[in-house]
């Protein structure tokens, strides 16, 4: 594999080199220029037979065509053109002509009347629409010349009368893409083509052909898409499209109905058999909602997502959406309300709910109007039942949108969204809990709902039960009963899945704040305090015990007399937890006991909350060290680096940030550590074990760096920079270190080079960023470049070490967010003391279940790794299909990882960890370079600072007992 | 259409007892579950009944032999004419709708089908074919069905609330169908919840049939053919076979039994020894007949009287949900709205619903509705098409004439129609002529118009000629030497009257074909010639 990567990286290095020197000789090109039409034409001439011709054409294709040749190449196609006699030879150069006006930097106009002339002794139809299809390509290439675009359209208006639906679908397409849009210059040009676009589309709505038809219909959408404002007259038009034999005409007039609905809301339509009218965006609605029973799923699909954008619908129309018995209530008059309520209720169809109610009822006068086609009704019933989960889903995503905007609807809508908690696809389930927490702004649960939410807590995807915590976190509970029920059937959760724990306590600090009233009368049952008796204390460490606690707590924050319900345990286990899960409980103001949070001034915002101000005094506190003496630097990077590390154990939000700063800091200390090693004055034979120390860190520091760079996310240039500039120093290090140990000058040579190599490429580089880095290793490096690049090696390393010694230390700067790239194993689990067993030779599959967090293309860049106990190692790629993203910077990887080994006589551990892979380079430095100096950089850089690969272990590794068999004969 | 009996019950008595012997169509699936079911109940006609004259095991496999399979969508040629097509109707596995197609008239038989997609089917779905004919079945006329989701919650929250309290809980049901779905439906919540009391299915034919499902998979729902590959919904974990003996168990538990209206066999006798606990729970899941012990308990008689003159005592809770797997009035309603039919003819239910229905019908789609009763016929006008063939020639020849072609678009033409050894053919004119051996004969129209003026002949003629010269612009209007005028094939003579030397006639004659064009020109010459100057 490495050979593999060396061997095309070298392979882009010549190649690069190549170009290069194209652009020295920029002469030379020009003169091969012409010579490609010309080696076209000639090719074109030697062609005997039509397929000669047609193969030299695709050869010809492959090529990029550069921009100054491309009118000459165009020329000679075109003289083709008119000579060839084949039609499919004709049908690839009116292709190749478009291609070659997609060329970027060359302005079509110059053979715009070339391909017209073309259109005209055309008698080939796919020749035609493949012609017309070069014009769309250079109208949409001139979009400053209406004039031109006037021509193309008129030419297409000409050819619309053709027979073949091919034709007329790409003459639409063109009117669509090239169509007048203001109405001032149809004017002005006082041509015939400038009659109305739309109406010349609308012709074509009863077209025979359902391609020309829905093209027709593409092409009005697009003069929409363009800024024309479509006529109401084709709402009518449109209407009658719905009623079509196909589902691609159908699906189009959907959207073109949903954008005339959005066009006029307000305006008035007749509703047919009768003289009353109602509004547009209400028929529209009806009508819309009558294509989610289509017979087509793309259709059904179509109309469900559209309907969630329809919020100006009357009310009244909306919540018929959800009764699918109003069937025959639909037919009502306005002036009828009053029957018609009744009708609601009473329902003249039977439910199938109880038994014997099916016996026809009264008949309802038929007189009455059809207000909207009574398909219309229950659109979200069918919709919320469709057999494809499609459909399903995307009547989920409109339902949330109307709920969203109305809260009536929202209360309607709540029982269908809970039943779909139930539904047999977990993406359905998946998004209407997420449909849920979004409009749980407008909602309260009753009991009975809750209830069924809950049940849905047992199920066994994870994704279900962390959507279903997010969902509670928001949502309002009328009742103490909900809040009790919600707490059990959380509990449970827990001890049925163990690893939901922080999932939980959330969810529960959420429930806590919004419901305190409803948890104060619960307290006493919950804390199980007696008010003669002691309870025994419970255990601390439970974790049912810390969610109870959680979440009388949070009610505790906005409910001064509560406290007074908690026995004395409760205040220790308090300050307990306020330290250890500060994220989870709130400050309180508990009485006998000084409040934290008082001792902070109201006035600072929370956005700097103290730890914060912590993290940035003590960096502070480290950048100003420069006057202190050796010693006192070492015990204060130390406690900085201690501190730091605690920090961001503590306060999870600031995590990355703090680690972050403390590698960085870890670095500077190994550094300061190594070079204060007394080895440097002594010979170096004499102190082989500091060398080993000296270099030890050196390596350290190396893979911090790597670390630093590759494992954050949110990672910017500058800190790129500093990464970078410490990585070099690390490497200035090495050579010294092995400067003194190794005899011999040959193998130094070597190194120095490297060395001025790097040093080279890291100037190229940070070009930018050099000047901000005053009296920094790499600032005094690069004054003294020329001495070094002349010295022997010996001169360079001793120069090098005073630098290093003489440089200050460079101020990190922090970004505004910085994350840790986390991973953690669920799954296996390592508790296990049964062997999976299996027999030698064949594979067993190991299931593992991860989440990750804050990984950034995870599919690229995340391994797995198995440790066998001989030291085998074994690195595997999931697929891509494997990871999930159930939220942003979150991932979760579920896939099965194959083991096999040969015979063993016990069961042994075997270590799976995932690893984060990096490519130094893809680093985020070398996609930062300027485009001009690119290639430059990219040939400096020597071939093995381009490939270097590595992995970082970045969870912990979790033990599985395997054992395989020997196999039986 | 599917393997119930009451819709595939007297086939081999058909086929092999009566004498049919045409083809006979059924979907895989059907083919395959349907012997099962026959042979089973001739077992019990004739084992437990005693009934004697009934069909054979042999019968049964000769009849099956007979049997085509057809696939979804597969137009199967019959004969000549005749062409079926199957397609998807939910109901049961298998199950289909038939397009029954002669020529351009078609019938549409639905057999039973489903609207709503369920745990295990997809929908009943079918084409825009626009039969003249559609025969639907209306079990459930006047019945507007709630959401599904509804009432799988409700079922599931009355089954776990009853085993929950330790109860029992009975589910009447035919074999194949409805028990599978509620079958999967209770696995999977089982599953979910992690609930531990047992569920029994009554054995039987069951275990041969459901082998039968886990092997058609592409006729189930888009989630079990998405997961089969992993697992297959059709083997249960938590649904063990049924024994006898197990009635009498304590403990809560979840019995499956056949039949599925309480009449007889094991349901029946499970009723009876659960009956008397209030803690247990009886649900109907379907319909029941009238007379039926399932029709009576939902019906909320609360003492039945059983054989021997017992009285048993209801005590258990009944409780009816329809899962029926048949279209509701809206079903039917959308069905129809999908394949356009130009009749529709209502069977397989009550008439009192199905008349409600069919007004429903009339009045939303304007398309006539019957509900013949049984043995009733039903005269339906359809309008037919008959092809015709017409030669390549002819119809290039008429296309070309008027304006652009529309080839979807009705269009007039002018031929000859000949119909010959029972063939239609459309000819032109002269082939016509040809091929029956006749002579042409000309049609001319003469027509005499008096005109006023005092002129000489040939000054009229020239009067009249640039007159037609004038307005005739697009036809080729010519003067002759003889002195008369041409207009296309219409000539004109002018000549003295023999009294009056100041009117002349005006002699015109056309053919038949230039009817239009003659009766035009005599109009025109009849208003007179313009009085311009000479």
């Amino acid at each position: 594999m490495a050979a593999h990567l060396k061997k095309r990286v070298y392979e882009e290095f010549t190649k690069v080199v190549q170009q290069q020197h194209e652009d020295l000789s920029t002469k030379k090109l020009r003169l091969t220029k012409p010579s490609k039409s010309a080696a076209l034409h000639v090719d074109l001439c030697k062609a005997t037979s039509p397929a000669d011709a047609l193969q030299y054409l695709l050869q010809f294709a492959r090529k990029p065509v550069e921009v100054e040749s491309v009118e000459g190449v165009v020329r000679i196609l075109l003289e083709h053109y008119y000579k060839e006699n084949d039609a499919s030879v004709r049908l690839k150069i009116a292709s190749l002509l478009g291609l070659l006006s997609k060329t970027a930097g060359f302005s079509p106009d110059c053979i715009m009347d070339d391909a017209i002339n073309t259109l005209q002794n055309e008698k080939s139809h796919q020749v035609l629409a493949q012609l017309l299809d070069t014009l769309l390509v250079i109208g949409t290439k001139l979009p400053e010349n209406p004039s031109v675009r006037m021509r193309l359209v008129e030419v297409a208006c000409k050819h619309l009368t053709d027979s073949s639906h091919g034709v007329r679908n790409k003459c639409l397409q063109l009117i669509g893409c090239l169509g007048p849009v203001e109405k001032g210059v149809a004017k002005e040009a006082e041509s015939q083509a400038a009659k109305d676009v739309q109406k010349i589309i609308g012709d074509h709505f009863n077209d025979q052909d359902p391609r020309v038809r829905t093209a027709a219909i593409k092409a009005m959408l697009q003069l929409h898409e363009r800024g024309l404002k479509l006529q109401q007259a084709i709402y009518s038009q449109a209407c009658k499209l719905l009623a079509d034999d196909y589902e691609q005409v159908r699906s189009a007039a959907v959207q073109l109905i949903w954008v005339l609905s959005q066009l006029y809301p307000e305006s008035i339509v007749p509703i047919p058999s009768s003289n009353e009218e109602i509004r547009l965006v209400d028929d529209a609605f009806g009508k819309i909602c009558h294509m989610v029973s289509d017979g087509s799923w793309v259709v059904r699909v179509q109309a469900a997502k559209l309907l969630g954008s329809m919020q100006q619908v009357s009310s009244h129309f909306l919540e018929q959406t959800l009764d699918k018995k109003l069937m025959s209530d639909l037919r009502r008059k306005r002036t009828a309300h009053e029957r018609a309520k009744e009708l609601y209720s009473s329902g003249e169809f039977s439910s199938g709910r109880k038994w014997g109610d099916d016996a026809p009822k009264e008949e309802i006068d038929t007189g009455a109007v059809n207000l909207i086609e009574s398909g219309a009704c229950g659109a979200f019933v069918h919709g919320l039942e469709d057999e494809m989960y499609e459909v399903r889903i995307a009547a989920v995503e409109a339902l949330c949108m109307l709920a969203q905007s109305s809260p009536s609807f929202a209360e309607k809508c709540l029982d269908f969204l809970v039943d779909m908690f139930n539904d047999e696809i977990e993406e359905v389930r998946l998004q209407s809990i997420h449909t849920m927490r979004k409009i749980s702004n407008n909602i309260t649960l009753r009991e009975d709902q809750l209830d069924t939410v809950l049940a849905v807590l047992e199920d066994s995807s994870r994704d279900i039960r962390e959507a279903l915590h997010e969902l509670l976190c928001c949502t309002n509970v009328s009742t103490k009963e909900g809040i009790h029920l919600a707490l059990v059937e959380l509990l449970k959760n827990l001890t049925k899945y163990p690893t939901d724990r922080e999932s939980i306590w959330k969810c529960l600090k959420f429930l806590g704040s919004r419901h305190p009233t409803l948890v104060l009368p619960l307290v006493p049952e919950l804390l199980s305090t007696h008010p003669f008796f002691d309870t025994p204390e419970p255990d601390m460490d439970d974790p049912a015990y810390i969610a109870v606690l959680v979440l009388i707590f949070n009610a505790a924050k906005s409910c001064p007399t509560m406290p007074a319900l908690f026995s004395d345990h409760t205040f220790r286990h308090y300050a307990y937890l306020r330290d250890s899960l500060s994220h989870l409980v709130p400050p309180l103001r508990l009485p006998g006991r000084k409040l934290v949070s008082s001792a902070v001034s109201p006035s600072i915002t929370p956005h700097e909350d103290p730890s914060q101000q912590f993290l940035h005094q003590s960096l502070e506190r480290v950048y100003n060290f420069q006057h202190l003496d050796p010693q006192g630097i070492q015990e204060l990077l130390e406690f900085t680096i201690r501190d730091l590390q605690r920090l961001g154990e503590l306060q999870s939000e600031l995590a990355g940030m703090a680690d972050f700063t403390a590698t960085y800091l870890q670095c500077q200390l190994l550094l300061i550590k190594a070079l204060q090693e007394k080895l440097w004055n002594v010979a170096a034979p004499l102190y082989l074990k500091q060398n080993a120390l000296a270099s030890a860190a050196a390596k350290q520091i190396l893979e911090e760096t790597y670390k630093m760079e590759f494992m954050y996310s949110g990672v910017e240039s500058r800190q790129v920079v500093i990464i970078h500039h410490m990585r070099l120093q690390a490497k200035a290090l090495q050579l010294i270190v092995t400067a003194r140990t190794t005899r011999g000058v040959e193998p130094l040579f070597g190194m120095c080079e490297k060395f001025l190599q790097e040093v080279d490429s890291f100037q190229r580089c940070f070009i930018s960023e050099v000047p901000h880095m005053q009296g920094s290793f790499v600032d005094k490096l690069l004054d003294l470049m020329p001495r070094l690049v002349t010295s022997k090696p010996s001169e360079v390393v001793k120069i090098l070490q005073t630098t290093l010694r003489q440089s200050t230390f460079l101020h990190l700067p922090l970004p505004e967010q910085l994350h840790r790239a986390t991973a953690n194993i669920i799954e296996p689990t390592g508790e296990s003391d049964n062997p999976l067993r299996f027999t030698s030779g064949l594979v067993v599959a190991l299931d593992v279940d991860a989440t990750l967090e804050h990984v950034q293309d995870p599919q690229g860049t995340v391994k797995v790794q198995v440790l066998y106990p001989d030291g085998q190692a074994q690195l595997i790629h999931p697929k891509p299909a494997d990871f999930r993203n159930p939220g942003p910077g979150r991932h979760r990887l579920i896939t099965q990882v194959y083991l096999s080994h040969t015979a063993w006589t016990e069961p042994c551990q075997i270590e799976v960890r995932l690893l984060l892979a990096y490519n130094s380079n893809k680093s985020k430095a070398s996609t930062r370079i300027p485009k001009s100096t690119w290639s430059e950089s990219l040939e400096a850089l020597p071939p093995s600072e381009n490939g270097i690969e590595g992995t970082i272990p970045f969870s912990k590794p979790v033990k599985v007992y395997i054992m395989p068999k020997p196999a039986r004969r | 259409s599917h393997f119930h009996l009451d819709h595939c019950g007297a086939l081999p008595y058909f086929s092999e007892m009566v004498g049919y012997d045409g083809p006979i169509y059924m979907t895989h699936p059907t083919k395959a579950i349907c012997p099962i079911l026959l042979e089973d109940y001739r077992k019990i006609t004739v084992d437990k009944k005693g009934e004697t004259n009934f069909f054979t095991s042999q019968m049964i496999k000769d009849c099956m032999k007979k049997v085509v399979a057809v696939h979804l969508h597969q137009t199967v040629q019959v004969d000549e004419e005749l062409e079926i097509k199957a397609y998807y109707a939910g109901h049961v596995l298998g199950a289909a709708m038939f397009q029954i197609k002669v020529g351009c008239e078609s019938v549409v038989y639905t057999g039973d089908y489903n609207m709503t997609p369920d745990r295990h089917l997809g929908a009943a779905w079918i084409d825009k074919c626009r039969p003249d004919l559609l025969i639907s079945e209306s079990t459930y006329a006047t019945t507007i069905r709630d959401s599904k989701r509804c009432r799988e919650r409700d079922f599931l929250k009355k089954v776990h609330e009853t085993v929950e309290r330790g109860g029992k809980v009975l589910i009447p049901v035919f074999a194949l169908g409805r028990a599978q779905e509620l079958c999967i439906l209770l696995e999977t919540f089982w599953e979910r919840m992690n609930l531990k009391a047992p569920i029994y299915f009554s054995t039987g034919l069951t275990e041969k049939a459901n082998h039968y499902y886990k092997l058609f998979i592409t006729w189930t729902n888009q989630k079990i053919r998405k997961t089969f590959v992993q697992r297959n919904m059709f083997e249960f974990k938590h649904i063990k076979a049924f024994d006898r003996a197990f009635a009498d168990n304590p403990g809560p538990m979840v019995v499956f039994a056949t039949p599925g209206m309480l009449h007889a066999g094991q349901s029946l006798q499970i009723f009876r020894k659960w009956a008397g606990n209030e803690k247990n729970m009886v649900i109907m899941p379907g319909y029941c007949v009238q007379g039926t012990v399932g029709h009576k308990i939902l019906s909320g008689q609360r003492k039945l009287e059983m054989e021997g003159r017992q009285i048993l005592e209801v005590k258990m809770q009944v409780e009816y949900m329809s899962f029926s797997a048949h279209a509701d009035a809206k079903g039917i309603m959308q069905l129809i709205r999908q394949a356009e039919p130009r009749n529709v003819l209502l069977v397989h239910g009550e008439a009192k619903k199905m008349e409600f229905l069919k007004q429903k019908i009339e009045q939303e789609f304007h398309v006539s509705c019957f509900m013949p009763a049984n043995g009733e016929t039903t005269t339906i006008l359809t309008n037919p098409c008959i092809p015709v063939d017409i030669s390549l020639g002819l119809l290039k020849r008429e296309t070309a004439i008027g304006p652009l072609a529309d080839a979807k678009k009705p269009k007039l033409m002018h031929g000859t129609l000949l119909m010959k050894d029972n063939s239609f053919r459309l000819v032109s004119p002269e082939q016509a002529l040809k091929e029956l051996g006749l002579a042409e004969h000309q049609l001319r129209f003469t027509c005499r118009v008096h005109i006023q003026d005092p002129r000489k002949e040939h000054e009229t003629v020239l009067r009249v000629y640039n007159h037609l010269k004038g307005i005739l612009k697009d036809y080729s209007v010519q003067h002759l030497p003889d002195g008369s005028i041409t207009v296309e094939s219409i000539l004109i003579q002018a000549t003295a009257h023999s009294e009056d030397q100041g009117t002349k006639v005006l002699l015109v004659s056309w053919t038949y074909q230039d009817e239009e064009l003659g009766s035009y020109l005599t109009s025109l010459l009849k208003k007179g010639l313009p009085q311009s100057t000479p």
